[in-house]
């Protein structure tokens, strides 16, 4: 036996999986066929997070006079702004490794493929290096990750010039003079949200009734606004029926209410879903149920075939990140023979654009559809003292609460830094608080904070500050 | 400064109570002895009087309500005196517990809108500990009427969670609590007996009227289902000629009339039981995991029905008394009980029980013991059978009392014992007050 635990992918879900195995005692390898952090460290959350942050300062720039300063000439070096993007993630890629040696867990680097074997499935390496390696462990698991959705049939297919994924779009030489974002999902309006602030004209298209489709209604409903203000277009809900390409650019015909448009752009950015990545990894020769691109699992990852598990995005949504390493350590640690937690944690979710937003639990409407008869409760950042203050007043909270028992079910923000706020919710959720709790816990001042202290308030009379 | 005054506990164990009746209303003033509300216990009803001066600002806890934690704030009181002395429980006991910091926030559990509910407070684990649970587990287990004492947490550190109250059935009854606390705490809960709702038994909704359990209920359902399961117990059974000890009882009487005082069977047996307890000390034991306590009085308890539900007050040391006295206080005693106006001392304790069906025509029975106590007494009617005297039959008055005997403590030969001492009383009561 070589290893304990091979763990196939190292983004956030397998390699936060194989420290807590080293941690657990059990030798462990790593198995990585591109860079090790997997796409949130070099192609998706961290990256992004970077150009957003080039963005928002651009943006803030040009709302200087608001705050009684001034500055001449505006501007950015397109280049240096990627290059910042790319330091960001080639830093903490390094830092992985670090952690990888720090816990003596090996890192095979080349791409798996499974064979059966017992007690779990021989992992054999094709090496980066050329040729090819066997391993065995007596557990293995799959966290392979995601890729995004193409649909060539109407041409949704990335090239890297015309039309992009969440890969071409974090790496362009040049900022597009016009983008359609198809897909309204958080990639696509956190790319819409980045050029646009750096001055592209975008124009986005969601093919469901409103943009932000899994947010609750009223914060779609703001968020659409608070991007159009920012001279942002959309095209809701229009359906694409074919996406052309010319030397100059892209066209993109859709139908919208039954009418159809043909919208022109530089370029194109393809951001409609994700699809797990379980080919070529021997998952049918084994038996591996695999459903709408994801492997099935139990509630501990195992697969049903003996000694073989999935985290994270290949064994299904949401697909985020802290939800991999979540059902990793999980995982790991059912293997180990602990007995952790049920994975029953709600799981928050961000989208860092301009204005941010953050959300957990159920919608109302959701909430409604699930029996709850929900009391919800508002707050605006608009009478939030900090907010004014930071002239940051865009915005609000968003609480539901089940009303038979109060526990807090949902909770929904959009506003400034909300993606930093939203874990006090979670937080609460997971601690099963209902709104007693909430509404006894000392929120400081000032701090936007309180108006989620006000929310938890409102949705039972209890507001004060409005 | 308002004044809180927190909900008493009127016994040592008393954990909650029932606010039967307010005698005050917002507004009326008190001072410090004024009678300001009924409290309900699991035994008795007692009267709460005020410790302070001052207005009523408000009651917190509406009339009935059921369930009121000990040292919850039940009203509010404007302390306008000066030097008033800090809030202090009223009428509390030395030896209630120490209100939680929480406390305070906690008002009677009924079933108001979340809106009116008050944040979650830890509820008390039968050891007294904390109990884990998240406050929405507290919360749904107060509305459905759980006992999170009983749960077993599927959380964290074992914190009880949603999951385990949604899965729960109301009513389950708390894993016993060590009779007496052992130096180590070894105190593991039993898991709790899974309950099925009477509808996965068969029983249709709605073909029952459904008695919410007052405090009296739950004591009995937890005291006698603890006792049945976790105390060895076996009856011994003798039968006992009356026929003197009704002719004795009559002269008695006659002496006695004047005084207005009748001395019933009940009580001469009460009295035979703690003669015969006195002659064989061994009976008048309890078992403990120190080792066998034995009593050095007959503190005998008797089963009086009560509606709704029985108690048993004590005649205590009634080895010491006279028949005339027992009678005064047994009448007493019983009067009160069904008024349900005994005090916690007049109920807590007793090292023996007599229970008497007698007068229901019930020939013998076997009762549960009454723990702590080694054995309780069984007492069935006294009718004319025929006996058997040398090779003749004769008719003579009997009476079968069985006696349930904890086998930690009291052994089958202790037992026969005890019961010979005890016949040869009652068969010649004269002994008794030798």
């Amino acid at each position: 036996m070589d290893f304990d635990v091979i763990i196939i992918g190292s983004g956030p879900g397998g390699y936060v999986t194989a420290i807590r195995a080293a941690q657990l005692g059990l030798k462990t390898a790593i198995v990585e066929r591109a860079e090790l952090g997997g796409v949130c460290l070099n192609w998706g959350c961290i990256p992004t997070k970077a150009l957003l942050r080039s963005g928002d300062v651009y943006e803030q720039l040009g709302h200087l006079a608001d705050y009684g300063l001034s500055a001449d000439n505006r501007g950015y070096d397109f280049t240096k702004v990627i290059e910042r993007s790319r330091k960001v993630a080639a830093q903490l890629n390094s830092g992985v490794a670090f952690l990888m040696k720090k816990h003596k867990i090996e890192v095979i680097e080349g791409t798996a493929k499974l064979e059966k074997g017992g007690p779990a499935p021989k992992v054999v390496v094709a090496l980066k290096a050329g040729g090819s390696r066997t391993v065995q462990a007596k557990s293995v698991i799959l966290a392979t990750g995601a890729r995004a959705r193409t649909f060539p049939e109407t041409g949704l297919v990335p090239d890297g010039e015309r039309v992009w994924t969440y890969r071409e779009a974090l790496v362009p030489k040049t900022a597009p003079k016009s983008l359609i974002v198809i897909g309204s999902g958080a990639i696509g309006i956190e790319f819409a949200s980045f050029y646009r602030a750096l001055g592209s004209d975008v124009t986005v298209v969601e093919m469901l009734p409103r943009i932000l489709p899994v947010e609750d209604e009223e914060v779609s409903n703001a968020a659409h606004k608070a991007f159009e203000k920012r001279g942002m277009k959309f095209r809701v809900p229009a359906n694409v029926k074919k996406l052309s390409k010319s030397k100059t650019g892209v066209a993109v015909e859709i139908e919208v209410a039954g009418k159809a448009e043909t919208l022109t752009g530089d370029v194109a950015i393809v951001a409609v879903g994700i699809v797990g990545n379980v080919e070529d990894l021997g998952l049918e020769a084994l038996g591996v149920k695999v459903e709408r691109t994801h492997v099935v699992t139990d509630g501990h990852g195992a697969t049903g075939v003996p000694g073989l598990y999935a985290i994270g995005d290949v064994a299904g949504p949401p697909w985020l990140a802290h939800k991999a390493s979540h059902e990793g350590v999980h995982c790991i640690e059912h293997i180990a023979g602990l007995k952790p937690d049920n994975l029953n944690a709600p799981i928050p979710g961000c989208t860092y654009s301009n204005p941010q937003i953050a959300s957990v639990g159920l919608t109302e409407a959701q909430a409604k559809d699930q029996g709850h008869e929900p009391k919800v409760g508002r707050f605006p950042f608009r009478v939030n003292g900090k907010a004014i203050a930071a002239g940051e007043t865009e915005g609000f909270v968003k609480t539901v609460f089940d009303g038979k028992t109060g526990a807090l079910i949902g909770a929904h923000m959009i506003g400034a830094e909300v993606t930093e706020m939203i874990q006090g919710f979670a937080l609460a959720m997971t601690l099963e608080a209902t709104e007693a709790e909430l509404q006894a816990t000392v929120f400081p001042h000032p701090t936007m904070s309180e108006a989620m202290h006000e929310a938890a308030l409102d949705a039972f009379g209890k507001v004060l500050h409005i | 400064m308002s004044i809180d005054i927190l909900m008493p506990a009127l016994s040592p164990t008393m954990e909650e109570g029932t606010l039967a009746k307010w005698h005050v209303k917002k507004g009326d003033q008190v001072k410090s002895g004024d009678v300001i509300a009924e409290i309900e216990t699991d035994k008795a009803t007692m009267e709460v009087e005020a410790v302070d001066e001052g207005a009523v600002e408000e009651l917190l806890v509406p009339e009935g309500a059921e369930g009121v934690k000990v040292n919850t704030p039940i009203a509010r009181l404007s302390g306008e005196a000066v030097g008033s002395p800090p809030p202090p429980p009223a009428a509390a006991k030395a030896e209630a517990p120490p209100a939680p910091k929480e406390a305070p926030k906690r008002q009677a559990q009924t079933a108001a809108a979340p809106a009116s509910q008050p944040a979650s407070t830890p509820a008390k684990a039968p050891d007294g500990g904390r109990i884990f649970a998240s406050p929405l587990a507290r919360r749904i287990a107060a509305q459905k009427g759980i006992d999170l004492s009983a749960l077993k947490g599927s959380g964290p550190h074992g914190r009880i969670v949603k999951a385990d109250v949604e899965t729960a059935q109301p009513g389950q009854p708390a894993p016993r609590p060590p009779a007496v606390q052992p130096a180590a705490s070894q105190a593991t809960a039993a898991a709790p007996r899974q309950v099925l709702s009477l509808e996965q038994q068969g029983i249709a909704a709605g073909s029952y009227d459904l008695i919410p359990l007052d405090g009296m209920r739950k004591t009995v359902a937890r005291r006698m289902t603890e006792s049945a399961r976790d105390v060895p117990h076996f009856p011994l059974n003798i039968d006992l000629e009356i026929d003197t000890l009704l002719a004795a009882r009559s002269k008695i009487n006659a002496l006695l009339e004047k005084d207005g005082v009748k001395v019933s069977v009940n009580d001469m047996v009460i009295k035979a039981a703690a003669v015969a307890l006195k002659r064989v000390p061994e009976a008048n034991a309890s078992y403990t995991p120190e080792g066998i306590a034995m009593h050095h009085h007959a503190d005998v308890a008797m089963a009086v029905a009560v509606p709704h539900g029985l108690i048993t007050p004590i005649i205590f040391q009634a080895e010491t008394k006279g028949l005339a006295q027992i009678a005064r206080e047994s009448k007493d005693l019983a009067e009160r009980a069904r008024e349900r106006k005994l005090k916690p001392e007049e109920y807590l304790g007793g090292t023996f029980s007599v229970s008497n069906l007698g007068m229901f025509g019930i020939k013998s029975f076997s009762s549960i013991i009454n723990e702590p106590q080694g054995a309780i007494m069984s007492v069935g009617v006294g009718e004319k059978r025929p006996v058997v005297r040398g090779d003749q039959i004769a008719i003579a008055t009997v009476m079968t009392v069985t006696l349930t005997c904890d086998h930690r403590v009291v052994d089958g030969a202790t037992g026969a014992r005890f019961l010979a001492a005890f016949k040869a009383l009652i068969e010649d009561p004269i002994t008794m007050i030798v």
